[in-house]
């Protein structure tokens, strides 16, 4: 299953080898992803980060399995993925509650008919993100802080085995975007599940990620893999995160001056 | 019949809704700073006892603007009124004289129960109609492009212009009136279940991937509700469509209803009994357009 250049098969749940993406456009097609190899380990957080146009929205959508054209390989547990399913969570930018349903029927929607009437799971994940008490509430009755946390608990229902997350923080406060942070990482830490974040906010990639993977535009393509170490529990302050953050900034920075 | 149709506006709503929001939501705030800001707003529906104080002097201002135009239009008329005589023309006082004798000998309510009927008779076929179309329409792009030339053609012809090939087709019986007021009724519901289907959010689309929502489960949860607040403002366009189409269809070959009335003054020359039969078309129409709009606040609460 593995060739052994992408590291231990059993050790990564993604696995994607030469991805090529191309949208057609009114110029002609454009390359929204070129030669895309990357894996995830399975339980890790990984951070995309990098300018619009570099293709890691797209990127994160094929991992989803909600763009299934491309070329190239995109493998989960070693199955190609040919769609979006409930093993693969997925957070959008914008929460995508649904505004007739309070709370408590938004994240029961994501159940199976199987399990639909089981109100203890739904309880325990408006609990898990901290929500008790807002069960019945409407999302208009919610700040976007609280509605990107339903929409979280709503992703986290069906336990899936990876946590997708397209810029989720990106329209939120600066302390609320913090708070959910923190929330994220505690939940990382205590149900295990593999979580991609993309983002492009430097400081969100670094603090989140155990691993940061740079992307550049025209073509999207990934320019550097890096490993970040802030220990446990993380730190925004101090020598780790000030290194790991400028080693990223000057991803940015200093080689796109040269180029 | 406007028992029937209540509970078909109920059943619209519990079926789409479901058991969500369909009672009142209680928010409890009681959460760190983020919960606060939302629970603020949550509550400032809720005014303080000092501002309801000023409130009751804001609501009475308003209503008074609200009043104030048809009072003044009244007390002009009376004044004009009473120093011109006219046989053409009535005064506020002769309709007040002219309402108290028709709602004395019964005529009043008959009339208004009979013209309601037939209204709720039309409305509830083209109901049916609008709803299998539109919603076929709405969902396969190919129905509504078999479909939309015919729909396109037959929509500016208005509910008179039927009046003469209904009667050929259905003599001056109930029939032709009903077929009439299908026309008014139909077609402002059509278009906006359509359009309101059609409008519906693509993410949502996505969402129902994701989530592998089965179809039906997602037509319930997600299309309906979603195409709700515009198919219930096709209903509240199609109610008065079919009110203005009873009025037309009534002042021919009728003998009993508002625009039967309406007819029956002119042809008894007396303005008054015309006017009043104007008067309740009015405010039997904006009655039942403020039931509809009322309806479909309670039923749409959540935007």
């Amino acid at each position: 299953m593995n060739d052994g250049i992408h590291g231990d098969a059993s050790d990564d749940i993604i696995d994607i080898r030469h991805l090529t993406k191309v949208f057609p456009s009114e110029h002609g097609p454009v390359e929204a992803l070129h030669d895309v190899s990357i894996t995830l380990p399975r339980g890790g957080f990984t951070s995309i980060i990098g300018p619009s146009g570099c293709g890691k929205s797209t990127l994160l959508r094929i991992i989803g399995g909600l763009d299934t054209e491309y070329d190239g390989t995109a493998l989960m547990d070693g199955r190609p993925i040919d769609g979006p399913g409930r093993d693969k969570g997925f957070v959008f930018q914008d929460h995508r509650l649904l505004p007739w349903f309070s709370v408590r029927e938004n994240i029961r929607f994501a159940l199976p008919d199987s399990r639909k009437h089981d109100d203890d799971l739904i309880q325990e994940n408006i609990d898990l993100v901290g929500l008790n008490g807002f069960e019945d509430a409407l999302p208009k009755q919610l700040s976007g802080g609280m509605s990107q946390r339903v929409a979280i608990a709503r992703a986290l229902a069906n336990r899936p085995k990876i946590l997708l997350l397209d810029e989720p923080f990106g329209a939120l406060d600066a302390i609320t975007k913090i708070k959910l942070q923190d929330q994220l990482l505690r939940i990382w830490q205590s149900e295990g599940i593999t979580m991609v974040i993309v983002t492009h906010d430097i400081d969100e990639a670094v603090y989140l990620g155990q691993t940061v993977v740079v992307m550049k535009p025209h073509p999207g393509e990934i320019k550097r893999v890096e490993h970040v170490d802030l220990g446990t529990p993380r730190s925004r302050v101090g020598e780790r995160f000030n290194r790991a953050k400028d080693l990223i900034y000057r991803e940015f920075f200093e080689r796109d001056t040269n180029s | 019949m406007v028992e029937k149709v209540l509970t078909g506006i109920t059943a619209l709503r519990s079926a789409t809704v479901g058991a969500a929001s369909s009672s009142a939501t209680v928010v409890k705030p009681n959460k760190t700073a983020d919960e606060s800001a939302s629970a603020a707003s949550a509550q400032s529906r809720a005014a303080s006892p000092a501002r309801r104080g000023g409130g009751i002097a804001a609501a009475a201002g308003k209503w008074a603007l609200y009043l104030a135009l048809p009072v003044i239009v009244v007390a002009v008329w009376a004044i004009v009124g009473a120093r011109s005589s006219s046989y053409a023309m009535a005064t506020p006082q002769q309709i007040v004289q002219a309402t108290v004798e028709y709602a004395g000998n019964g005529e009043l309510w008959l009339n208004i129960a009979v013209s309601i009927a037939r209204v709720l008779e039309g409305f509830l076929v083209a109901f049916v109609a609008a709803a299998v179309l539109g919603v076929a329409a709405g969902v396969s792009r190919r129905f509504e492009r078999f479909i939309d030339l015919v729909m396109q053609v037959l929509r500016p012809i208005p509910g008179i212009a039927w009046i003469p090939l209904a009667i050929l087709w259905f003599g001056i019986g109930e029939n032709s009136k009903v077929y009439i007021i299908f026309i008014g009724a139909f077609f402002p519901m059509f278009v906006n279940f359509v359009d309101g289907i059609k409008g519906i959010d693509k993410r949502y689309f996505e969402l129902g991937r994701v989530y592998e929502i089965p179809k039906w489960r997602f037509i319930r949860q997600v299309v309906v509700p979603a195409a709700l607040p515009q198919m219930l403002t096709g209903i509240r366009l199609g109610l008065s469509g079919a009110w203005i189409c009873v009025v037309a269809a009534e002042m021919i070959g009728a003998t009993s209803g508002v625009g039967f009335m309406l007819s029956d003054g002119r042809s008894m020359s007396r303005p008054d009994v015309v006017i009043l039969a104007m008067l309740i078309i009015g405010i039997v129409g904006k009655l039942m357009d403020d039931v509809v709009e009322w309806q479909r606040r309670r039923i749409v609460n959540w935007l």
